[in-house]
Protein backbone atom coordinates (compact mmCIF):
# COMPACT_ATOMS: atom_id res chain seq x y z
CA UNK A 1 0.00 0.00 0.00
CA UNK A 2 1.52 3.11 -0.67
CA UNK A 3 0.87 5.80 1.35
CA UNK A 4 0.69 9.27 1.03
CA UNK A 5 3.75 11.89 1.98
CA UNK A 6 1.23 14.17 3.97
CA UNK A 7 -0.59 11.48 5.38
CA UNK A 8 0.33 10.94 9.08
CA UNK A 9 0.82 7.28 9.00
CA UNK A 10 3.74 8.14 6.65
CA UNK A 11 5.23 10.71 9.18
CA UNK A 12 4.80 8.13 11.81
CA UNK A 13 6.67 5.51 9.79
CA UNK A 14 9.22 8.01 8.51
CA UNK A 15 9.72 8.41 12.78
CA UNK A 16 9.81 5.68 13.57
CA UNK A 17 12.42 4.40 10.53
CA UNK A 18 15.07 7.29 11.67
CA UNK A 19 14.87 6.82 15.46
CA UNK A 20 15.41 2.93 14.84
CA UNK A 21 18.47 3.53 12.43
CA UNK A 22 19.88 6.28 15.03
CA UNK A 23 19.19 4.35 18.29
CA UNK A 24 21.03 1.36 16.70
CA UNK A 25 23.98 3.99 15.58
CA UNK A 26 24.03 5.02 19.05
CA UNK A 27 24.04 1.41 21.13
CA UNK A 28 27.93 0.97 20.03
CA UNK A 29 28.94 4.16 21.53
CA UNK A 30 26.52 3.29 24.49
CA UNK A 31 27.95 0.34 24.93
CA UNK A 32 31.64 1.29 24.52
CA UNK A 33 31.42 3.76 27.29
CA UNK A 34 29.55 1.32 30.01
CA UNK A 35 32.42 -0.84 29.32
CA UNK A 36 34.85 1.68 30.55
CA UNK A 37 33.37 0.41 33.70
CA UNK A 38 35.78 -2.75 33.46
CA UNK A 39 38.95 -0.75 34.05
CA UNK A 40 37.10 0.75 37.70
CA UNK A 41 34.64 3.18 38.66
CA UNK A 42 37.02 6.02 38.25
CA UNK A 43 37.42 5.64 33.91
CA UNK A 44 33.82 5.49 33.74
CA UNK A 45 33.49 8.50 36.16
CA UNK A 46 36.07 9.96 33.58
CA UNK A 47 33.68 9.16 30.83
CA UNK A 48 30.60 10.62 31.87
CA UNK A 49 32.90 13.97 32.99
CA UNK A 50 33.31 13.96 29.24
CA UNK A 51 29.38 13.76 28.75
CA UNK A 52 29.23 17.15 30.41
CA UNK A 53 29.50 19.11 27.55
CA UNK A 54 26.42 21.34 26.22
CA UNK A 55 26.42 19.84 22.92
CA UNK A 56 27.04 16.17 24.18
CA UNK A 57 24.02 16.90 26.57
CA UNK A 58 21.93 18.15 23.16
CA UNK A 59 23.02 15.15 21.72
CA UNK A 60 21.38 13.24 25.07
CA UNK A 61 18.52 14.49 24.65
CA UNK A 62 17.77 14.25 21.55
CA UNK A 63 18.32 10.46 21.65
CA UNK A 64 15.95 10.31 24.65
CA UNK A 65 13.15 12.10 22.73
CA UNK A 66 13.78 9.58 19.78
CA UNK A 67 13.92 6.39 21.83
CA UNK A 68 10.36 7.51 23.54
CA UNK A 69 9.26 8.36 19.77
CA UNK A 70 10.37 4.60 18.86
CA UNK A 71 8.75 3.10 21.76
CA UNK A 72 5.73 5.39 21.23
CA UNK A 73 5.60 4.34 17.43
CA UNK A 74 6.28 0.70 18.07
CA UNK A 75 3.30 0.11 20.19
CA UNK A 76 1.07 1.90 17.94
CA UNK A 77 2.71 -0.66 15.52
CA UNK A 78 1.88 -3.63 17.49
CA UNK A 79 -1.05 -2.69 18.14
CA UNK A 80 -2.26 -1.71 14.50
CA UNK A 81 -0.96 -4.97 13.56
CA UNK A 82 -2.08 -7.56 16.38
CA UNK A 83 -5.50 -5.50 17.49
CA UNK A 84 -8.39 -4.28 15.04
CA UNK A 85 -8.18 -0.61 16.08
CA UNK A 86 -7.20 0.65 12.92
CA UNK A 87 -9.52 3.48 13.48
CA UNK A 88 -7.61 4.80 16.07
CA UNK A 89 -4.43 5.43 14.12
CA UNK A 90 -4.29 8.96 14.07
CA UNK A 91 -5.23 8.73 18.18
CA UNK A 92 -2.23 6.26 18.29
CA UNK A 93 0.26 8.80 16.65
CA UNK A 94 -0.43 11.96 18.61
CA UNK A 95 0.00 10.28 21.69
CA UNK A 96 3.07 8.62 20.41
CA UNK A 97 4.72 12.06 19.63
CA UNK A 98 3.14 13.55 22.93
CA UNK A 99 4.84 10.95 24.99
CA UNK A 100 7.84 11.60 23.33
CA UNK A 101 8.29 15.31 24.01
CA UNK A 102 6.89 14.42 27.46
CA UNK A 103 10.03 12.41 28.39
CA UNK A 104 12.49 14.74 26.60
CA UNK A 105 11.22 17.31 28.48
CA UNK A 106 11.27 15.36 31.74
CA UNK A 107 14.67 14.52 30.91
CA UNK A 108 15.93 17.58 29.75
CA UNK A 109 14.50 18.99 33.17
CA UNK A 110 15.61 16.76 35.30
CA UNK A 111 19.30 16.76 33.43
CA UNK B 1 15.01 -14.80 0.71
CA UNK B 2 12.91 -18.03 1.64
CA UNK B 3 9.33 -17.38 2.84
CA UNK B 4 10.02 -19.38 5.98
CA UNK B 5 12.82 -17.00 7.08
CA UNK B 6 10.53 -14.22 6.12
CA UNK B 7 8.25 -15.64 8.65
CA UNK B 8 10.78 -16.22 11.08
CA UNK B 9 12.38 -12.90 11.24
CA UNK B 10 8.68 -10.85 11.21
CA UNK B 11 7.71 -13.03 14.61
CA UNK B 12 11.09 -12.22 16.24
CA UNK B 13 10.81 -8.18 15.47
CA UNK B 14 7.48 -8.38 17.28
CA UNK B 15 8.68 -10.60 19.72
CA UNK B 16 11.71 -8.69 20.96
CA UNK B 17 9.42 -5.48 20.00
CA UNK B 18 7.13 -6.75 23.05
CA UNK B 19 10.37 -7.37 25.53
CA UNK B 20 11.33 -3.95 24.50
CA UNK B 21 8.54 -2.38 25.10
CA UNK B 22 8.73 -3.29 29.08
CA UNK B 23 12.83 -2.87 29.22
CA UNK B 24 12.61 0.68 27.25
CA UNK B 25 9.85 1.91 29.79
CA UNK B 26 12.20 0.44 32.72
CA UNK B 27 15.06 1.85 30.88
CA UNK B 28 13.60 5.43 30.54
CA UNK B 29 11.70 5.86 34.37
CA UNK B 30 15.22 4.99 35.69
CA UNK B 31 17.23 7.24 33.23
CA UNK B 32 14.96 10.47 34.27
CA UNK B 33 15.23 9.50 37.90
CA UNK B 34 19.25 9.11 38.01
CA UNK B 35 20.19 11.98 35.94
CA UNK B 36 18.21 14.24 38.80
CA UNK B 37 21.23 15.16 40.96
CA UNK B 38 23.51 14.55 38.08
CA UNK B 39 25.03 11.89 36.57
CA UNK B 40 27.88 9.31 38.17
CA UNK B 41 29.75 6.52 37.79
CA UNK B 42 29.53 6.53 41.56
CA UNK B 43 25.48 6.43 41.19
CA UNK B 44 25.08 3.96 38.22
CA UNK B 45 27.62 1.16 39.50
CA UNK B 46 26.18 1.63 43.17
CA UNK B 47 23.00 0.36 41.23
CA UNK B 48 24.21 -1.96 39.73
CA UNK B 49 27.55 -3.44 40.79
CA UNK B 50 26.76 -6.96 42.20
CA UNK B 51 22.94 -6.69 41.32
CA UNK B 52 21.96 -10.08 39.76
CA UNK B 53 18.33 -8.63 39.33
CA UNK B 54 19.53 -5.74 37.27
CA UNK B 55 22.30 -8.11 35.15
CA UNK B 56 19.18 -9.95 34.73
CA UNK B 57 17.31 -7.21 33.16
CA UNK B 58 20.39 -5.14 31.28
CA UNK B 59 21.20 -8.61 29.48
CA UNK B 60 17.77 -8.94 28.35
CA UNK B 61 17.43 -5.31 27.22
CA UNK B 62 20.88 -6.06 25.40
CA UNK B 63 19.73 -9.50 23.41
CA UNK B 64 16.23 -8.20 22.58
CA UNK B 65 17.69 -4.78 21.31
CA UNK B 66 20.27 -6.95 19.46
CA UNK B 67 17.67 -9.04 17.34
CA UNK B 68 15.29 -6.46 17.07
CA UNK B 69 17.85 -3.85 15.76
CA UNK B 70 19.92 -6.59 13.32
CA UNK B 71 16.62 -7.07 12.00
CA UNK B 72 15.51 -3.77 11.67
CA UNK B 73 18.89 -2.76 10.06
CA UNK B 74 18.00 -5.91 7.39
CA UNK B 75 14.68 -4.26 6.70
CA UNK B 76 15.91 -0.52 5.88
CA UNK B 77 18.93 -2.15 3.85
CA UNK B 78 16.43 -3.78 1.97
CA UNK B 79 13.82 -1.12 1.14
CA UNK B 80 16.31 1.65 1.21
CA UNK B 81 19.14 0.61 -0.12
CA UNK B 82 18.17 -2.20 -2.06
CA UNK B 83 20.27 -4.58 -0.42
CA UNK B 84 19.06 -8.10 -0.47
CA UNK B 85 20.38 -12.01 -0.73
CA UNK B 86 23.00 -13.70 1.11
CA UNK B 87 25.56 -10.67 1.98
CA UNK B 88 22.36 -8.95 3.40
CA UNK B 89 21.93 -12.36 5.61
CA UNK B 90 25.05 -12.25 6.64
CA UNK B 91 25.43 -8.25 7.56
CA UNK B 92 22.51 -8.91 9.59
CA UNK B 93 24.00 -11.83 11.64
CA UNK B 94 27.17 -10.17 12.12
CA UNK B 95 25.46 -6.73 12.97
CA UNK B 96 23.49 -8.58 15.73
CA UNK B 97 26.46 -11.26 17.00
CA UNK B 98 28.48 -7.80 17.54
CA UNK B 99 25.82 -5.82 19.34
CA UNK B 100 25.32 -8.69 21.68
CA UNK B 101 28.75 -8.97 22.80
CA UNK B 102 29.57 -5.45 23.00
CA UNK B 103 25.94 -5.22 24.58
CA UNK B 104 27.13 -7.87 27.07
CA UNK B 105 30.37 -6.73 28.10
CA UNK B 106 28.56 -3.44 29.12
CA UNK B 107 26.42 -5.09 31.59
CA UNK B 108 29.19 -7.27 32.60
CA UNK B 109 30.67 -3.79 33.07
CA UNK B 110 28.51 -2.30 35.37
CA UNK B 111 27.18 -5.79 36.94
CA UNK B 112 31.64 -6.71 38.33
CA UNK B 113 32.97 -3.46 37.87
CA UNK B 114 36.23 -2.94 40.25
CA UNK B 115 36.01 -0.37 42.68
Amino acid sequence: MKRGRGHISWWAFLVHRVSGIALALFLPAHFWVLGNALQGEAALEAQIRWTEQPLVIAGEWVLVILLAAHFAGGLRLLVLELLPWRHWQKTLATLAAAFALIAGLAFALAR
Amino acid sequence: MSARREVVFWVAQRATAVVLAVCVLVHLVTMIYAVRNGLSAAEILGRTRGSVAWGTFYSVFVIAAAIHGAIGLRTVAAEWLRWRGESAELATTIVGFALTIAGLRAVAAVIGAPV
